[in-house]
């Protein structure tokens, strides 16, 4: 992998990272101590700093120590997270962004402003740092608890006297297959800080026929000194994480913690007690209290308090040393997390891979066509597995483009919390249907569209506390992200329960710019709709988000180019909603192959209803039947491609259904299921792109063209409005 | 790394480590059955890693069982830096000569 490649994948995990950092954030600004989150961003800092350190990025690799610095304290329990260190660490977030972004740009220096703007950033973060840990409530808590032991320890208020830190760790028995070392380990400690005493634990070896030479059975109990933290010493055995049970223990730690550490050691409590003050990291005096402690806490368990009742109000007991065991667990479980999460495959390959399935498609139906006319009964059954395996291939292979939409709603608590400060309003951010997949092409596109929606509908929808108060609603507004899938398309929906549209306004604007004619008949769906039209703002203060007038139809554009469509919906002082309707898929169908004159034609198969005869006596001179006491609109297919021919005797309807409007097809013949790919249709026919929403290859080597449902659907609805104005319009 | 046995001594040339210690620890543990007095020359060890080290505590703790002392005489630098990291030296040295 060469150097620029490398430092490619940095810049994307680490924005990935800093993603995480980011929700991580947002949860704790409602939940203020989660560990997951609060591991989530230090995670992320220190990742960040340690591959930043690879590529020898200093300004990254400084900027982040600092925050994981806090972090760590945060971690530890020192620090705790408050609404400005919130607002900083975002701020922090976006300054790393930027950083990327000049690494990304290849930018020689860093730019003297951004660089300005990063050292504020730190010097608010150092205000943390400097900050003194809970010491005093601790102390009397712990005092406390002792006194409800019935004993009290001269060393209660400060700790072991010990100012060095004591490490323990014990290696699995697979570390030297794994190829490591432990006594690399041990020097590697020697270079951060200083050896005080190394005492090495062989209670696990085994008798001599037992013994596998290869095998570790080997632990470490270590005093070491220096300026360090636990951060770096855990780094010291990073690579053996899941393979040794680390315990690290500060200096002048509580004398219960080491309680707590002999008690959690497989080896005997008094050869671990030797052990620790073989290291001297406690004294024989500390130990005898301790033990004493220990012991008087349960008369009825002899020698057994539960570490929880010891442990309690003393804060300033790692977390780590609560039990061994489920540190273990939790490492094996991030381990196996880090393991399913899924790899990066370049969207250029996922490409290629689908288009050869799509000629495999092809190429079967045209296997098949001829399997069956050689009427070799053997032959027919090998291609349809074939064709199955094919069909599997196609699912699976679709199924790779596919992503949650999730990911790109999430993106939208930044801004809204953000706005929503800017704007002085109080907004709840409601996402459902997360999960639901689209391909990820129209994820890429659908971002910006969904943005300005978004900050419409914050910006104009959703009224300021005072206002909502005043109407009697609550004085936060809520905006909702819904997403979901209906017949072959994925419907994303955006509402808030704000003012709705102004439509007196909007029409009076509309007015003004000769949209529409003063006094001119108009419904309330046909208002909202203006401000779908080029140009067209009705804010009053243009905002810095929205207002500008370049919005909606632009929008509107950006979806229809992706095939899909916009409609929105508005109830004066209850709210807006926005409804977007895209395709799911836009390489292969299933589709529903009908016949009309010479011509063969698709219709996808989600839009399928129904099928049935046409009698056309019934329907002579109208275009509708009556279909279970409802009226259902119909085009004949011959009539719409003006295709050459007399229609045949019996003729077929396919009733179609987009977006829960219905009409129906006259065709001559109904042709069966069928799987096709979908091939654009090029400069040369892109006119016809009013029906058509592309072509394929049959299996018979014919082209059929494919339909375009919910254009039919749109001819259906404007030939009817036009003869029903014609009609309608006095003579 | 190669083992000349010579009456109860056992002369180890060479790399002690994950590589070796397959191999060596029948021979170790033969140099213990087959004398009183064990003695192991470290002279010639050029490495020794944790696996070696295991070994060699092996070797003294199945001596010490079979209540027979069990020596480890001059051991080279990379030998000795080792035992001092692990505050084994005082357990493992042994110059010729000296009684328990």
């Amino acid at each position: 992998m060469s150097l620029d490649s490398a430092k490619q994948t940095f810049i994307d995990e680490s924005r990935e990272l800093l993603a995480a950092m980011e929700d991580a954030l947002l949860t704790l600004e409602t939940v203020p101590g989660d560990p997951d989150a609060i591991n989530a961003v230090f995670r992320a800092m220190h990742t960040i700093k340690g591959a930043a350190g690879l590529f020898a990025l200093d300004d990254i690799v400084s900027f982040t120590h600092v925050a994981e610095s806090v972090m760590d304290r945060v971690r530890d329990g020192e620090v705790s997270v408050d609404e400005k260190l919130i607002a900083l660490l975002l701020g922090c977030q976006d300054h790393i962004a930027e950083l990327l972004y000049a690494v990304a740009q290849g930018a020689a220096q860093a730019d003297p402003d951004l660089l300005a703007g990063g050292a504020m950033l730190t010097d608010g973060l150092c205000t943390y740092l400097d900050r003194p840990a809970p010491d005093e409530e601790s102390a009397e808590a712990e005092d406390t608890a002792r006194q409800a032991v019935g004993q009290t320890s001269e060393n209660g208020e400060s700790g072991v006297q010990s100012d060095a830190w004591h490490v323990s760790v014990r290696f699995d028995r697979d570390l030297l297959r794994h190829g490591f070392d432990p006594i690399s380990f041990v020097r590697y400690l020697g270079t951060l800080g200083e050896l005080l005493h190394v005492e090495l634990v062989d209670d696990a070896l085994p008798a001599a026929e037992e013994m596998d030479p290869e095998s570790c059975y080997i632990g470490f109990e270590i005093r070491l000194s220096g300026a360090l933290d636990k951060a770096r010493i855990e780094s010291a055995f990073e690579f053996v994480e899941d393979d040794c049970t680390l315990t690290i223990l500060p200096p002048h730690s509580q004398v219960d913690a080491f309680i707590a550490l002999i008690q959690e050691l497989p080896e005997d409590d008094s050869r671990l007690g030797e052990m620790l003050l073989a290291c001297g990291s406690l004294t024989e005096r500390e130990l005898e209290e301790g033990l004493r402690l220990q012991a008087a806490g349960a008369p009825d368990e002899p020698g057994h308090l539960p570490l929880g009742e010891i442990l309690v109000g003393q804060e300033r007991v790692e977390p780590v040393l609560i039990d061994a065991a489920l540190e273990k667990q939790r490492r094996a479980r991030e381990a196996k997390s880090r393991e399913a999460r899924a790899i990066r495959v370049d969207a250029a390959k996922l490409d290629e891979l689908i288009n050869l399935v799509g000629e495999l498609v092809i190429a079967g139906a045209s296997a098949e066509v001829i399997a069956r006319g050689s009427r070799n009964r053997r032959l027919v059954e090998a291609n349809a597995s074939i064709v199955d395996l094919v069909g599997a291939i196609r699912d699976s292979a679709l199924r790779l483009r596919m992503v949650e939409i999730g990911e790109t709603f999430n993106r939208f608590r930044r801004v809204v919390r953000d706005v929503a400060q800017e704007l002085g309003k109080e907004i709840d951010l409601v996402i459902t249907g997360a999960d639901t997949e689209l391909d990820k092409s129209v994820v890429e596109q659908i971002g910006d569209p969904l943005m300005h929606l978004v900050r419409n509908a914050m910006d104009h929808g959703l009224e300021s506390p005072d206002v909502r108060l005043a109407a009697g609603k609550p004085a936060k507004g809520t905006l909702r992200l819904n997403a979901y899938h209906e017949s072959g398309s994925i419907v994303i929906e955006i509402a808030d329960d704000g003012g709705g549209l102004d439509r007196a306004r909007i029409l009076a604007k509309a007015e003004a710019r000769g949209l529409v004619q003063p006094g001119h008949a108009i419904s309330e769906q046909e208002i909202d709709d203006l401000i779908f039209e080029p140009g067209f703002s009705t804010a009053e203060q243009v905002t810095n988000l929205s207002g500008r007038g370049v919005g909606m139809d632009v929008v509107r554009r950006n979806i229809e180019a992706l095939r899909g469509s916009i409609a929105l919906g508005s109830r004066p002082g209850l709210g807006t909603t926005v409804t977007i309707r895209l395709p799911l898929t836009l390489a292969i169908i299933d589709g529903f192959l009908v016949g009309a004159g010479d011509g063969a034609f698709v219709i996808p198969l989600d839009c399928v209803v129904e099928c049935m005869k046409y009698d056309p006596r019934e329907s002579a001179e109208q275009d509708y039947i009556n279909l279970r006491g409802q009226v259902l609109p119909f085009l004949r297919l011959r009539s719409l491609f003006a295709l050459e021919g007399a229609p045949p005797r019996r003729e077929n309807i396919v009733v179609v259904n987009y977006a829960g409007q219905r009409i129906g097809l006259v065709v001559d013949r109904l042709l069966g299921e069928c799987q096709t790919v979908i091939k654009p249709l090029g400069r040369l026919l892109s006119h016809l792109r009013g029906f058509f929403t592309g072509s394929t290859i049959l299996g018979s080597g014919e082209i059929a063209m494919i339909l375009d449902v919910q254009e039919l659907i749109h001819a259906a609805v404007a030939r009817d409005a036009a003869a029903h104005f014609s009609s309608s319009e006095p003579s | 790394m190669s083992a000349m046995p010579d009456q109860g001594r056992l002369l180890l040339d060479g790399e002690l480590n994950i590589y070796t210690v397959a191999e060596m620890k029948p021979r170790v543990l033969e140099l213990l059955a087959t004398s009183d007095a064990p003695c192991l020359d470290l002279s010639g060890v050029t490495e020794l890693d944790t696996a070696g080290l295991q070994l060699l505590i092996l070797l003294q703790r199945e001596a010490e069982r079979a209540g027979k002392r069990l020596r480890c005489l001059d051991p080279s630098p990379e030998v000795e830096s080792v035992l001092r990291l692990c505050s084994l030296a005082e357990r493992f040295t042994d110059t010729p000569g000296a009684t328990a």
